[in-house]
C-alpha cells in the first residue's frame, strides 16, 4: 500500500509537481484518514495535499486516472488470480481494489520460477500461453515483473519505447521462442510452417502488449522530462530559426517564464528607511501617551511601479523578435500595469489598444496592416514618438526598443533621440543581429548606442528574460 | 505513530459535523453553504489531520464565507484576521498595553520609597524590586490579538487569515510557527500552546505567489467558479425568494457573461447581488432592457459594462438554444 502511494508520488515529482517530504508523510496520514475504499475522495483528499496550485492541481487530475487506473487493473488481475490459485487466505480483506500491488511485489523472487514450473517445465509453451491471453491475471503479473527488471519507469523520451519493450520481451523470455521460431522455420515441412506461424503470431502478440505496456508507463513517467528537455532546446534557439510546429510550444514557454519573472519581482512596494524617523508621525502617534514615544514611526520609502514604453520594429526583419518580445510582456501584464507599446516600419502608431483587446495574433496582423511595410525609418518614428505621445514617456519610465537599427541610410535623428533618452529613467535597446553586424551596411546602432543606458543583443527566449529581469530589477 | 497521533485527536473530540465527508457537508448545508465535494474533502481532513487549509480563488466565489460557515455549524467562535501590507506582529499576535504599564509605574513611583523603607542593603532593595518587574511583563499586561487569541479559546476556534496575499513576506514566515505548532512565543513569558487547535483557514487572491514553506505546511483548496447547477443551488439557498424561471435564466446569463472577453470576472456573491437586485424591481423574466440597466450590479468596470451591454440579446439567445 505504502508503495503505490509512493511510487505514486514518484510520478507526480518526475512530472514536474514538486512534493516534499513533509507532503509525502501528510498524503500517508490522508490514506490513513480516508481509506483506498472510495477513488473519488482519495482523489480530492490527494488533491489537496499533494497539488499546492493550479497548475499542480491538474498534474494531479491526469496523472491520478493514468496512475490508479492502472494500479486498479494491476490489482484486479492479481485478485483473480489469486482467486484460481486457490489461495484466498493470503488476500486481505478490507484494503480495498488497489490491495494487489504489494503482494506482487512481495513475492517477486520466488515467483516467477514456481510459475514457469507450474506451466509443464517448457518456458516456451508458458509464455506462448500467457501471451494469448489464457490468463490474464498472471500475464498483467508478468509484464509487471518484468517491466521492473528492465527499469521501464525510467524511461524518459517517447523514441526509447522500443529499446524498453525489447529489453521487457527479453526478460520474459523471447529469445527461446525465438530461437525455436528460427528452428521451426527451419524445418521445411507443413508442421514446421504452422509452427512458425504460430510462434509468429504469439511473438508480435507479446510485442503489441509490451509496447502498450511501456508506452503507458512513459505516460506516468516520461511525458513531462521529454517536455522539459524540449523545451530547454527551444529556448536557446533563435527565434528567427523558429518553425511554425514550434510556436505553441513556445508560447506556453514563454508564459511559464514570465510567471517565473512575475513572482521573483512581487516584491513590495514599501520599503522602510530605517533610521530616518518620521517625527510628525511619532508625535501624533504618541499624543496618548503624553508624548513619550513607545512607538516609533520611521520614514517609507515608496518604489515606482514598473512603467515601461516598448517600441518595436515590425518590419520583415524583425517582426519575429517582436511577436515574442509582446508575447512576453503580456504575459507580464499582472506585474507591469503600465505598459505602453508602439510599433513602427514606414511609420509610427500606437498599438496598446488592439494588443489589449484583440487576441493576440489578430492584433499582430492588425497591427502589421496599420503601420504598413516599406522602409523602414528610425528617425523618422522617433521623431513621431517625441511630437505625438512625449507626454508617455517621463522619469519613470523604461523605453525599451527592440529593432536592428537598419534605418535604410535615412537620417538616424540622433538629437530626437538624445532627448527620448534623457526624458526616460533608462534606455533599453534589444537587437536581434550579433554583436559584430552592428554598424555594417545601413545599420546606425552605434551612432545610437552613446544614449542607450543598454544596449544588448536578443535573439532567444533566455536572451529576452534576461533582458526584462534586468529591467524590473531597476525597479525592485 | 501517525496512528496514534490521528487516533489521539480523534478520541480526543470530533465534533459532529466533521466525522465523515458526508457529514461536512451536510453541516455547511445546514449553515446556507453549498459545497462541493472538495470543499468538504478539506475541512474533513484540515480537522483530522490538524493541518491549516489555504483557500485560493477569484475574489467573490466564497472564500471566506466558507470559513464563516463552518464556524456557524460548528458552534465556535470565528476569529478573524484581516491581512495588508504593513501587518506585523504588534498587530496579529500579541501586544504590551503600554498604557498600563506606564501606569503602574506612575503607582510604583510612589510606592518606592515605602516599598524599600525596611530593606537593609542594596541587594535586598534590588531583590524587592525585581519581584515587582516581572509583573509588567505578564500576561494582565498582555494584550492578544487575533493569533493569540485563537490560541487560548478553549472551545475550540475557527480562525480566518484573509487575504494573506496581502501581508509582507515577513508576516509569512511569523505565521509558520502558529499554523505548523499551533502556539504563540512570546519571549518575555514564554510559549503559549493552544488549548484546543483551532481550525485554521487562509484565504488567498494569487495576487502574489505565496512562499512554499507556507504552502508545505497548508493543505491547498482551490475554489473556481461553480458550474450552473451549483450555482443555481447556492442562489436558491441565499436568495429563497427567487422564481425557479428567473434563477435557470438568470445563472445561464452569468455563465455566459463568463465565457466574454472581460477583465472582471462576476462571482457567486455578483450573481447573488443580482438576484436580489431583480426581485427588489419585480422582475420575473430577464428582459434585454432589465438586463442592461442592472448590469452594472454584476460587472464593476466601465469597459466590461460596455462589452456585455452590445451583446446582451446575442448572450440571452445563446443559452436559450443552449437551453433547448
Amino acid at each position: 500500500m505504502e508503495r503505490t502511494l509512493t511510487r505514486y508520488i514518484r510520478a507526480l515529482r518526475s512530472a514536474g509537481a514538486g512534493v516534499s517530504t513533509t507532503e509525502a508523510m501528510d498524503a500517508a496520514r490522508t490514506v490513513e484518514v480516508v481509506g483506498w475504499e472510495d477513488r473519488r475522495v482519495l482523489k480530492t483528499a490527494l488533491g489537496t495535499v499533494l497539488a499546492k496550485s493550479v497548475e499542480e492541481k491538474a498534474i494531479h487530475e491526469q496523472l491520478f486516472e493514468l496512475y490508479f487506473s492502472r494500479e486498479a487493473a494491476a490489482a484486479a488481475a492479481s485478485e483473480r488470480q489469486r482467486g484460481e490459485g486457490g489461495d484466498p487466505d493470503s488476500g486481505q480483506p478490507g484494503e480495498g481494489e488497489a490491495g494487489g500491488e504489494p503482494q506482487s511485489g512481495d513475492t517477486e523472487d520466488g515467483d516467477g520460477g514456481s510459475d514457469e514450473g507450474g506451466d509443464g517445465g517448457d518456458p516456451v509453451e508458458a509464455l506462448s500461453a500467457l501471451v494469448r491471453g489464457e490468463n490474464p491475471g498472471k500475464m498483467a503479473m508478468a509484464l509487471e515483473r518484468a517491466g521492473a527488471a528492465a527499469g521501464v519507469d525510467e524511461i524518459r523520451f517517447a523514441t526509447q519505447s522500443g529499446y524498453y519493450s525489447r529489453k521487457m520481451m527479453e526478460q520474459m523470455g523471447v529469445e527461446a521462442l525465438e530461437a525455436r521460431l528460427m528452428e521451426a522455420l527451419g524445418r521445411r515441412d507443413a508442421q514446421g510452417q504452422a509452427d512458425a506461424e504460430a510462434l509468429m503470431g504469439d511473438r508480435s502478440a507479446l510485442q503489441k502488449q509490451t509496447r502498450a505496456f511501456v508506452e503507458a508507463r512513459f505516460e506516468i513517467y516520461g511525458r513531462s522530462a521529454q517536455d522539459a528537455f524540449m523545451n530547454e532546446i527551444l529556448a536557446e534557439r533563435s527565434f528567427g530559426a523558429l518553425g511554425r510546429s514550434d510556436t505553441a510550444r513556445m508560447r506556453a514557454l514563454v508564459e511559464r517564464m514570465a510567471k517565473r519573472l512575475a513572482v521573483r519581482h512581487a516584491r513590495r512596494r514599501k520599503v522602510r528607511d530605517r533610521g530616518r524617523l518620521d517625527v510628525r508621525r511619532t508625535l501624533r502617534a504618541n499624543a496618548g501617551h503624553d508624548g513619550v514615544p513607545f512607538d516609533i514611526i520611521w520614514k517609507i520609502k515608496r518604489k515606482d511601479r514598473p512603467k515601461i514604453v516598448a517600441v518595436c520594429d515590425v518590419s520583415g526583419s524583425v517582426a519575429q523578435y517582436v511577436r515574442f518580445l509582446l508575447l512576453f510582456l503580456h504575459a507580464l501584464k499582472e506585474k507591469v500595469t503600465d505598459l505602453e507599446t508602439f510599433a513602427f516600419s514606414a511609420h509610427l502608431a500606437d498599438v496598446s489598444r488592439p494588443l489589449e483587446t484583440l487576441p493576440f495574433e489578430t492584433a499582430m496582423r492588425a497591427i502589421v496592416d496599420e503601420v504598413g511595410s516599406g522602409g523602414t525609418d528610425y528617425g523618422a518614428a522617433f521623431l513621431e514618438l517625441d511630437r505625438d505621445f512625449t507626454e508617455v514617456i517621463d522619469r519613470r519610465t523604461t523605453v525599451l526598443i527592440l529593432g536592428d537599427g537598419r534605418s535604410n541610410y535615412s537620417n538616424p535623428r540622433l538629437d530626437v533621440f538624445k532627448q527620448i533618452a534623457d526624458q526616460a529613467k533608462r534606455l533599453v535597446w534589444l537587437c536581434p543581429e550579433p554583436a559584430p553586424n552592428w554598424g555594417s551596411g545601413d545599420s546606425c546602432l552605434l551612432e545610437y548606442r552613446p544614449f542607450c543606458t543598454v544596449l544588448t543583443q536578443c535573439s532567444t527566449v533566455i536572451d529576452l528574460e534576461r533582458a526584462l529581469d534586468e529591467i524590473l530589477m531597476a525597479y525592485d | 505513530m501517525t496512528d496514534a497521533v490521528t487516533g489521539a485527536a480523534k478520541s480526543l473530540e470530533t465534533p459532529e459535523g466533521l466525522a465523515s465527508v458526508e457529514a461536512v457537508l451536510s453541516m455547511l448545508a445546514q449553515s446556507g453553504y453549498i459545497a462541493t465535494p472538495e470543499i468538504a474533502t478539506a475541512v474533513y481532513l484540515a480537522h483530522h489531520l490538524r493541518k491549516p487549509v489555504l483557500i485560493e480563488g477569484p475574489a467573490g466565489v466564497g472564500k471566506t464565507d466558507l470559513a464563516r460557515s463552518v464556524a456557524l455549524g460548528l458552534g465556535q467562535p470565528l476569529i478573524r484576521m484581516q491581512c495588508y501590507e504593513g501587518l506585523d506582529e504588534s498587530k496579529a499576535l500579541y501586544e504590551w498595553k503600554y498604557g498600563k504599564q506606564l501606569l503602574y509605574t506612575q503607582i510604583l513611583k510612589d510606592k518606592i520609597g515605602h516599598l524599600v523603607e525596611d530593606a537593609d542593603s542594596l541587594d535586598e532593595a534590588l531583590h524587592k524590586l525585581n519581584s515587582f518587574q516581572d509583573i509588567f511583563f505578564s500576561r494582565d499586561f498582555l494584550e492578544p490579538r487575533p493569533l493569540l487569541k485563537a490560541m487560548e479559546q478553549s472551545t475550540g476556534s475557527v480562525l480566518l487569515i484573509d487575504e494573506i496575499d496581502k501581508s509582507d513576506e515577513e508576516f509569512e514566515a511569523l505565521l509558520l510557527e502558529v499554523l505548523s505548532d499551533y502556539q504563540v512565543t512570546v519571549p518575555e513569558i514564554g510559549t503559549i500552546a493552544a488549548q484546543v487547535p483551532p481550525l485554521v483557514m487562509l484565504t488567498s487572491n494569487a495576487t502574489r505567489e505565496l512562499g512554499d514553506a507556507l504552502k508545505r505546511r497548508c493543505l491547498h483548496l482551490h475554489i473556481d467558479f461553480p458550474d450552473a447547477e451549483l450555482e443555481a443551488r447556492i442562489v436558491r439557498t441565499r436568495v429563497p425568494g427567487v422564481s425557479e424561471r428567473l434563477l435557470e435564466r438568470l445563472v445561464a446569463f452569468i455563465q455566459a457573461v463568463r465565457g466574454e472577453n472581460i477583465r472582471k470576472l462576476p462571482s457567486i456573491s455578483e450573481t447573488i447581488d443580482w438576484a436580489r437586485t431583480l426581485i427588489l424591481l419585480h422582475a420575473d423574466s430577464l428582459e434585454p432592457a432589465m438586463v442592461r440597466s442592472t448590469l452594472n450590479v454584476i460587472l464593476k468596470r466601465q469597459s466590461d459594462i460596455a462589452e456585455v451591454s452590445g451583446k446582451v440579446e446575442a448572450l440571452l439567445d445563446s443559452r436559450d438554444k443552449a437551453g433547448r
